[in-house]
């Protein structure tokens, strides 16, 4: 199975090196040409092939965003029509500008995502934990106080299958409901920036959950 | 695996400080000016115990004291006398390379040419409102100045246009340097500047704040791959992460837990990320980016880590939090007396 990764900064390339160990081939684009990227993938990510963003769309079987959440409408729906698509971005002042440019008011930035990917699937995951947190913490699954992730989405099939990356990847899953659950993922989350086992991840999102009153409940 | 060639008596000890806001004996924040004053302190005690660099950091913000490292390292020329005065870092982004250039030579000449520039584009981002410039254009705003920072390194007219400000034509800058100023970039873990380190052949410096340093052996080798296309020379590479050493591991797990911690539970807070907990805090300082302990478990920690990444220098940010001035000197002290001669000692037994 082909997994694409738009993005090949931080995030990009270390969700790419788990991917790769999990056994997975990497297709992997920058913000230019393939060529822009081949020399840090050569080094980070030997097996993986650097494309397009519109090639690595087009020939991968699942996507994930690992690029500036800003950037998220130069991504084209029919590149990406009919398949999962992982959104594993952040709103990020710094990088993304004011929320009220970028930002629709009531909606979680996920959902805005499958409003611009319209054919495709999208899931929240693999967002709330750092990138080095990612990297360290990996391990095999049913190891001691492995690390939990996330995942939001509407559609159960595709969760499913997002479910197994994420435990392919070195994660234990965490269902926490429809993708506009994924607002419990944002920043400003107590899970945000935590790597914490699968208890304690669904106990933060159940009492966080209750606190904002977003439904988490999941999706039969 | 290709690894930089080093020679444990070699390898250069540091100091790194944003000017964080120490609290007095009684328990109060020393006034931002006092915080200065004890940096100078500091460095003065650095040199004499001969620590090899003091760097300090650009911050624009009430819990770091230092928005102008470059006056700060002035007061230290003339009170120091081996040590090398850098900055960690000049955020280029936000300044003007000319006047980089210009505060930096003025420095070099007041040192005896003991300046050095450490650019970056820096992880606080007050700086971008503070001076007027658009946080969108981050990446752009690097890049382009410090293709211009690059030529006037050259210390000849300078012709230049870029995208961030004014052109300049046959243009010269003063002072000239007695030796060429030396230039770091120091990044965090953007593979992309990485590669633009090298590309311009600027030795690297790896902000390593957290997580296992071995994550970053890849970047090393990304760097040295670089620079080969590049054709530039391979630069010696500087590690830099946080630290903090006491009399025993449990003092200095207990000030780190209350300095360090809250420090980045305060960063982290503003950012949106929940608070560091019990467990990462364990991870950071077993196995990850905290040196944090006595002499000896710091030194351990150190010499792997170096012997890892083929480190040339480290340099241990410490203070970080409200840590109490008189334990920073204490940190100081236990720092170049004990840590750096066992690290030598660790590093050579295992040659
Ligand atoms: N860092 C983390 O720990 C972490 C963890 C979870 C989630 N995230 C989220 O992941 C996203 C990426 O973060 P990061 O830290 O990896 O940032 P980063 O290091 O700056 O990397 C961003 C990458 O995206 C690429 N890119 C920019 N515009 C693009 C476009 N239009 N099409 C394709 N690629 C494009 C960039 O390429 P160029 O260099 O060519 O512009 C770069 O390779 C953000 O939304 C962030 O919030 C980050």
């Amino acid at each position: 199975m082909k997994i694409g990764i738009i993005g090949a900064g931080k995030l990009g390339t270390v969700l790419g090196q788990l991917a790769q160990k999990a056994g997975y081939q990497v297709l992997i684009s920058g913000s230019g040409a393939p060529s822009k990227i081949e020399l840090i993938i050569s080094v980070l990510l030997p097996q993986a092939k650097a494309l397009t963003t519109a090639a690595v769309a087009q020939q991968a079987n699942l996507i994930i965003l690992a690029l500036p959440l800003h950037q998220y409408q130069t991504l084209q729906p029919a590149d990406f029509a009919g398949k999962i698509v992982i959104d594993a971005t952040n709103y990020w002042e710094p990088t993304d500008g004011p929320a009220t440019e970028l930002l629709l008011p009531g909606i979680s930035s996920s959902e805005m995502i499958q409003q611009q990917l319209k054919d495709s699937q999208v899931i929240k995951a693999l967002n709330h934990i750092g990138y080095h947190d990612l990297a360290d913490q990996a391990l095999p699954a049913g190891s001691d106080n492995r690390k939990a992730v996330a995942l939001a989405g509407d559609h159960v099939a595709a969760k499913q299958q997002v479910a197994e990356i994420v435990n392919d990847f070195g994660f234990d899953p965490v269902d926490i409901g429809q993708l506009a659950a994924g607002s419990l993922l944002e920043p400003g989350s107590p899970v945000f920036g935590a790597s914490v086992a699968r208890e304690q991840l669904q106990q933060l999102i159940q009492d966080y959950a209750a606190l904002k009153k977003i439904d988490n409940s999941k999706n039969a | 695996m290709t690894k930089q060639k080093f020679d444990p008596a070699k390898i250069d000890f540091g100091l790194d400080s944003f000017g964080d806001i120490p609290l007095s004996a009684s328990g109060q924040l020393l006034s931002q000016a006092a915080a200065i004053r004890q940096v100078v302190a500091e460095g003065v005690l650095a040199d004499e115990l001969g620590l090899k660099v003091i760097a300090l950091g650009e911050h624009h913000r009430a819990d770091y004291a230092i928005s102008s490292p470059d006056v700060v390292l002035a007061a230290l020329a003339a009170r120091t006398k081996q040590i090398t005065l850098a900055s960690g870092v000049t955020v280029l982004s936000s300044d003007d390379p000319v006047r980089v250039y210009e505060r930096f030579a003025t420095l070099a000449a007041l040192s005896n040419s003991r300046a050095e520039v450490v650019l970056g584009r820096g992880s606080f981002l007050e700086s971008f409102p503070l001076y007027g410039y658009d946080l969108r254009d981050y990446d752009l705003l690097f890049e382009d100045k410090l293709s211009l920072f690059a030529e006037l390194l050259k210390e000849r007219p300078v012709t230049w246009s870029g995208k961030t400000r004014s052109s300049l034509k046959q243009m010269d800058v003063f002072p000239k340097t007695e030796q060429a100023l030396p230039v770091r970039i120091a990044v965090g873990g953007t593979p992309a500047s990485v590669v633009r380190t090298a590309k311009y052949g600027f030795p690297l410096t790896l902000a390593i704040i957290g997580g296992r340093a071995e994550r970053f052996l890849p970047y090393v080798q990304l760097y040295q791959r670089a620079a080969d296309q590049y054709q530039q020379p391979i630069q010696p590479l500087a590690v830099h992460s946080h630290g903090l050493i006491a009399a025993t591991d449990d003092e200095a797990k207990e000030l780190a837990w209350k300095y360090l911690r809250e420090s980045f539970v305060k960063v982290g807070q503003e950012r949106g990320w929940a608070p560091m907990g019990q467990e990462q805090f364990n991870f950071e300082i077993n196995e990850g980016s905290f040196y944090v302990g006595s002499p000896e478990t710091v030194a351990q920690r150190l010499a792997r880590t170096i012997k890892q990444l083929g480190v040339s220098r480290f340099e241990l940010a410490y203070g970080a939090g409200g840590l109490p001035a008189a334990q920073r000197m204490k940190l100081i002290e236990l720092y170049a007396q004990q840590v750096v001669p066992r690290v030598r000692e660790l590093l050579a037994e295992e040659e």
